[in-house]
Order: structure tokens, then C-alpha cells, then sequence
């Protein structure tokens, strides 16, 4: 993916956290849409780890050597951060605290399913927090190129690798378009700009609802 | 009155674990993991343990020691993407290891050490996680029975100690530790300070006394402790 095709992605994801949300970004790219937030906003990162409000990076220099998020990144507390155990971490996201969260995906599906966390035979290093995330945040986000390296969808009729949830997704942010999972099937809701609409439907491996008249770019 | 006093050395607290012990050692990634009594552990060499830890460390770390002295012959987690020994192992079937979702490896530990058998929970129905486990309906909606998780030992690692045990943990080094102290039939704490007892507030105690059994002192931090730089 190019950068500038990546980073637009990361900021219109950015666009959807809105004041007062608590949020759980997910390891890696996800994280990355932190960069696109207002940092005057007034919302709550939470991290699986054990804390809520979580704030601002610290290089090795300034690290509190007890204080990291879920990714290994050393964090900094602000005003208001509170840190509890993991079970407790897990009862925020269990009982619906989480507003919205933001994953990465290995394959997703137009009815909301997700798989994000095996490859059988190729990658398995465990699930994590990504079932419990994915099932239980009111709202889903997924960040995820629209096909692979050799060209394959990523967004596709069903997935073909075994499930993190189960019609769990909300949104797709891709580097092409941004599609919406609707009761009536997958919306193209916006398309990056200077993307052709063939070729968003040429790269999604599943049926593609195009709304009438112009689509709103991002 | 005065509460007992639990302090012991490391050599006489890890020599308790015998040969085909389940324990359960605290931290995510290095916050909070106990180090100095892994590493005794190593030392004193019990084998064929079973491990629970939320992740397997890094290569050269806590947990990876352990695997490198081919000491674990089972490893419960959530997660070991970070150690290669760890997953190359697995993949050349030395090492089983069973993946439990983070929360509910979590939860099954705190039930444990609530002393309640199991809970049910929707997390993880229709995924491969749900497959071969006991499925029961409450109020109508179908859900996984999680049977609770304890252990022989617990390892855990606290910033401060009393000397009855009342454990105060640093920012996210807090993580599993409080919930494996209350789910073993040993809890083996470390501290990097072990002060009188009163002078952790009572409202300021995290793991309270009656849960741990040894408390060790760790008289200086090895490097391990410390920042990672990547």
C-alpha cells in the first residue's frame, strides 16, 4: 500500500472518533489512526493491558519501565487515567464500555464476519483480546487493504480462514473505499480519491451495493 | 496484635515447586513478571510443568527461560507471538500449547481463586475457540461453560509488600498478578520493596495478605526489569 493511500485511511478512520468515545485501537496499523486524532479531544483509550486513558508515547529515555499498552509501546498516564487488573480490563469490553474499536483484518466478509488472528499452519500465535474486542464493542472498525500483496480481496463473500467473530464488523476503511455492512449486504459509502468505482468492484471479492449518483470521496 | 509474617528466601519459596507443577506466573510482557523467582526456578530445574501466563515473554525473557531449559511440557496463554522459540516449539510439537481468549483466561483465573467452578459466556460461540467445550443456555441465550483455571503456584511480582502479604502493584504491572495470587494452592510473591506492615494504606492494598503464602525480597533489580529498547 502506498503511504499517502495509507495515511488517508488512517485519517478518515480518525474522523469516526468522536468526543466522548471510549476506544480500543487494535496492534498495529489501527494504532496508527492516533496520529489523525485531535489531541484536544476528549476521549478515553483503552488498552487491554489494564488502563483507561491512556496517553501519549514515551521514547526508552522518558519510559516509566511499568507502564506499557497492549502493543509493548511505553505510554504516559494523563488526567483522570485509572489502571486495574486484567479481568477487570476485559469486564469494560465484555459489558459494552467499549463505544467503538479498531481492528486490522486478515479477511473480512459483507456480512460483518472477521478473521484476523490464524492462519492455520502459517501463523498462529494466539488470539488475544481480538475475539472479545470484536464481539463486544458497540461499534466495529476494520482497517485493511483492499487485497492482498499478490492482488487477491480481502473483502470477500465469506471468509475462508477461521473466525475471530461473527458478523461483528460495522465499517471497512480500505485503501480504495470505505464500505459499510448493512442488513442489505456491503454499501460502498465513500471512495478514496482518484479511485475508479470499477476497480473498487473488481477488488472486492464480494457483491458491492454502489449507491446511486456521486460518491462521497475521502 | 500483629499479622504473621510471610517472609521467606527465594531458594527455600521455589523449592516447594515439584516436578510436574501447574504455575501460573503474573505479568503482560516484562510489567509484572516475576523475573527473580523464574529464574530461580530455573536454577532449582523442576520439570515437566505446566505454564500459565498471558504470553510466552520474548526470546531471552521470564518464560522463555524456562522453555529454553526445556522445562514446560504445556503452556496455557493468550498470546506468544512475540517469542519465535515459543511458536517454533509449538509448531514442532514439544511444547502443547492451549490459546484461552486474554479475557477469558483472565476470568477463569478470578473465578478460580473466588472459589466458584465455572461461568458461561457467549465469547467466542461460532468461532474455533467454542469447538468441544460444554455449551449451556441461561435466560435463553447459548453460551460456553468456562470451567475455572487454578494452580499448584502462583508467581507473582508486586512493586511493594508488607510483611503479611498485602501487595500494592505499579501502573500496568498489575495486569494477571492479583488474580493468579487468589486462584493457586501457593502464592509465591515477589516485592522490590518489603515494608512493616502498616505502612501499605489498607485502602491502598491490592492483593490482600491472606492470599499469599512466601514473600520474597528482591534486593536489587536485575536489567530485566527494565525498558526494553527496540
Amino acid at each position: 500500500m502506498l503511504s499517502d493511500a495509507r495515511e488517508r485511511m488512517l485519517r478518515r478512520a480518525a474522523r469516526d472518533i468522536l468526543p466522548g468515545m471510549t476506544v480500543n485501537l487494535g496492534i498495529g496499523l489501527p494504532t496508527q489512526v492516533l496520529h489523525h486524532v485531535d489531541r484536544t479531544m476528549a476521549i478515553c483509550l483503552h488498552s487491554e493491558n489494564g488502563i483507561a486513558g491512556v496517553g501519549p508515547q514515551l521514547s526508552p529515555e522518558e519510559a516509566d519501565r511499568n507502564l506499557i499498552d497492549a502493543g509493548g509501546a511505553y505510554v504516559s498516564p494523563i488526567a483522570g487515567t485509572s489502571y486495574f487488573d486484567s479481568a477487570v480490563s476485559f469486564a469494560i469490553v465484555r459489558s459494552g464500555r467499549l463505544d467503538l474499536t479498531l481492528l486490522g483484518a486478515f479477511e473480512v466478509a459483507g456480512n460483518g464476519d472477521l478473521a484476523n488472528w490464524i492462519i492455520p499452519g502459517r501463523f498462529s500465535p494466539g488470539v488475544g483480546g481480538a475475539i472479545e474486542l470484536a464481539q463486544k464493542a458497540r461499534r466495529v472498525g476494520v482497517l485493511t487493504t483492499h487485497t492482498d500483496k499478490k492482488g487477491n480481496p480481502k473483502i470477500l463473500e465469506r471468509c475462508t480462514l477461521p473466525l475471530t467473530a461473527a458478523a461483528c464488523v460495522n465499517r471497512i476503511y480500505s485503501d480504495m473505499a470505505v464500505c459499510d455492512v448493512t442488513p442489505e449486504g456491503l454499501r460502498l459509502t465513500e471512495i478514496a480519491e482518484g479511485t475508479d468505482l470499477q476497480d473498487v468492484i473488481d477488488a472486492t471479492g464480494t457483491k458491492l451495493i454502489v449507491p446511486d449518483g456521486a460518491i462521497p470521496t475521502f | 496484635m500483629v499479622m504473621p509474617d510471610k517472609s521467606a528466601d527465594i531458594g527455600s519459596a521455589i523449592a516447594r515447586i515439584h516436578d510436574g507443577a501447574s504455575v501460573m506466573l503474573g505479568g503482560f510482557g516484562v510489567p509484572g513478571t516475576p523475573f527473580c523467582l523464574i529464574e530461580e526456578l530455573v536454577r532449582q530445574g523442576a520439570k515437566d510443568l505446566t505454564i500459565i501466563k498471558n504470553d510466552a515473554n520474548e526470546m531471552g525473557m521470564g518464560v522463555d527461560w524456562l522453555l529454553e531449559n526445556g522445562q514446560v511440557s504445556k503452556l496455557v496463554a493468550s498470546h506468544i507471538g512475540l517469542n519465535a522459540r515459543a511458536i517454533a516449539m509449538m509448531n514442532d510439537g514439544a511444547l502443547k500449547v492451549e490459546f484461552v481468549a486474554q479475557g477469558i483466561l483472565a476470568e477463569r483465573i478470578r473465578i478460580a481463586g473466588a472459589g466458584l467452578l465455572g461461568f458461561v459466556t457467549d465469547i467466542g460461540m461460532g468461532t474455533p475457540l467454542a469447538e468441544g467445550k460444554e455449551q449451556v443456555s441461561v435466560n435463553g441465550v447459548t453460551g460456553i461453560l468456562e470451567p475455572a483455571l487454578k494452580a499448584d503456584f502462583a508467581l507473582v511480582h508486586a512493586e511493594t509488600a508488607d510483611t503479611f502479604g498485602n501487595l500494592y502493584y505499579a501502573a500496568a504491572a498489575r495486569n494477571f498478578n492479583p488474580l493468579m495470587a487468589m486462584a493457586a494452592h501457593c502464592t509465591i510473591a515477589e516485592a522490590e520493596a518489603i515494608v512493616d506492615q502498616g505502612l501499605i494504606k489498607p485502602e491502598n492494598v491490592h492483593t490482600p495478605g491472606p492470599f499469599v503464602d512466601q514473600l520474597v525480597a528482591l534486593k536489587q533489580l536485575p536489567e530485566v526489569y527494565g525498558v526494553v529498547r527496540r
